[in-house]
């Protein structure tokens, strides 16, 4: 099984999590959006699998490259 | 009863009702609309109050005239703005991705496409419209995209269509929504719209970010002197951004001088709409050839990005290219759009942001080109 690191595109704020730890989640389903630049970003899952961590929560600040989620596919 | 007295109603000419008619449109599409509030209002003001028959705002001594004299003539109003402008501006996301800067200087040759044509219509071939040789380089300016660029070269070269000038670069910029994603879809293919960047940039040290304005004003001032006010200006803002010691000063530029300005400057660049300059086919054709500029710049922008694409091996998303025209962050939020269109996954949105601030330097310096290039020409 690989696991799949989701990184932040951009440095931003994290205005809502979608995707639960432990729960399935689809190619393209919603993780979290991200705010940049006044603007809302929709980051969705690469790969179909499990979401196995999901280090952020609505507020918080992320840099570019930041792990959003892993998901294990 | 006196002259002149409570004779408004009588004074208005048709011209004149018109004015205040369009005063009134740009404040309805500020407020109702949310089209650039921040200076269709103001602008829309001071259209009204110049063209209140008798009201006396234009009149040497008006409050009107004296803040053209003041703030417009003298130039200080832009270069105050220009201030504000660069200590907003995050200048990292172009640090990080040095190869933007190209992007940001393609995107302006919308510029020069506009002038040529403004040119070959008024004075240097047709004659159709009254348009000297510096208004139609003050006209091409619009094709940056930067307001205070648009000021400042339309009223150094004494433009007599500044104001039109000025309203027209202003409301292009709210419009890039609408004028650029055709241009984008139109030059790009699907496979390339769907090229995604890496997040991750080596970052940028505190040093360099302090630097980069100082030795920008050394470069640029000493390669494009005429530019020197409008760089010096723009990097002294960033500096004190980015000292790290003034975050007061950086405030202060940011919020209140730039607000204080605007209003002022809104209300001036307003008060110079009189009916007699502003009624006439050529305020029309400004507006037209405002759209050719942006569509240029986008379009140039994109074509070098496409060079990029292939020398980089395709590893840059040509779609960057079309935020060198330096509407900030409005082109940058375009191609975001227009990128996560063609692929879900796809977040173009701070290599845009680079070739964005890129291209705010390059229409500056394109604007001191202009003015340096003039004299051996007009």
């Amino acid at each position: 099984m690989a696991e799949q690191i989701v990184e932040a595109p951009a440095p931003g704020k994290i205005l809502k999590v979608f995707a639960e730890v432990g729960k399935p989640i689809a190619e393209g389903d919603r993780i979290c959006m991200l705010e940049a630049l006044k603007m809302e970003l929709p980051i969705v899952a690469p790969v179909s699998g499990t979401v196995r961590a999901l280090p952020i929560a609505p507020g918080q600040s992320v840099e570019a490259g930041d792990p959003l989620a892993v998901i294990e596919g | 009863m006196p002259d002149n007295e409570f004779l408004g109603v009588l004074a208005l000419t048709w011209q004149a009702a018109v004015m205040l008619g369009l005063g009134g449109l740009l404040i309805y599409l500020g407020i109702a609309k949310q089209v650039e509030p921040v200076l269709l209002v103001p602008i829309g003001a001071g259209v009204i109050l110049a063209n209140i028959p008798l009201g006396g705002l234009t009149e040497p001594g008006g409050l009107l005239a004296v803040l053209r004299a003041a703030g417009i003539e003298t130039e200080l109003f832009p270069l105050l703005i220009f201030i504000g402008v660069g200590a907003m501006i995050d200048f990292g996301s172009l640090l990080e991705r040095p190869y933007t800067v190209f992007l940001g200087a393609a995107a302006q040759f919308g510029i020069f496409g506009t002038f040529f044509l403004a040119y070959f219509l008024g004075d240097g071939g047709l004659r159709l419209f009254d348009f000297s040789f510096k208004d139609a380089v003050s006209i091409g300016i619009i094709g940056s995209a930067d307001g205070p660029t648009s000021i400042y070269v339309a009223t150094v070269l004494g433009s007599k269509y500044a104001a039109s000038i000025v309203v027209a670069a202003y409301s292009y910029m709210a419009l890039v929504p609408i004028i650029q994603p055709p241009i984008m879809r139109a030059l790009t293919t699907d496979a390339e719209r769907r090229l995604t960047m890496p997040a991750r940039a080596r970052g940028v040290s505190r040093r360099t970010r302090v630097l980069f304005p100082v030795v920008t004003i050394v470069v640029v001032g000493l390669i494009a002197p005429k530019a020197t006010p409008l760089i010096g200006t723009l990097m002294f803002g960033n500096l004190l951004r980015e000292s790290g010691v003034l975050e007061r000063l950086s405030q202060a530029a940011q919020n209140e001088m730039t607000n204080i300005v605007t209003i002022l400057l809104g209300l001036t660049v307003g008060g110079m709409m009189s009916a007699a300059d502003f009624l006439r086919p050529e305020t029309i054709m400004i507006y037209v050839m405002g759209v050719v500029a942006f569509a240029a710049g986008t379009a140039a922008g994109l074509v070098f990005g496409k060079v990029m694409y292939v020398a980089s091996g395709k590893r840059i998303n040509p779609l960057i290219g079309a935020a060198g025209i330096s509407a900030f962050p409005m082109c940058a939020r375009v191609v975001q759009k227009v990128g996560l269109e063609a692929n879900p996954h796809n977040h173009l949105i701070m290599h845009a942001a680079g070739a964005n601030t890129a291209g705010q330097i390059a229409s500056v310096v394109a604007g001191g080109a202009a003015l340096a290039l003039v004299p051996f020409f007009a």
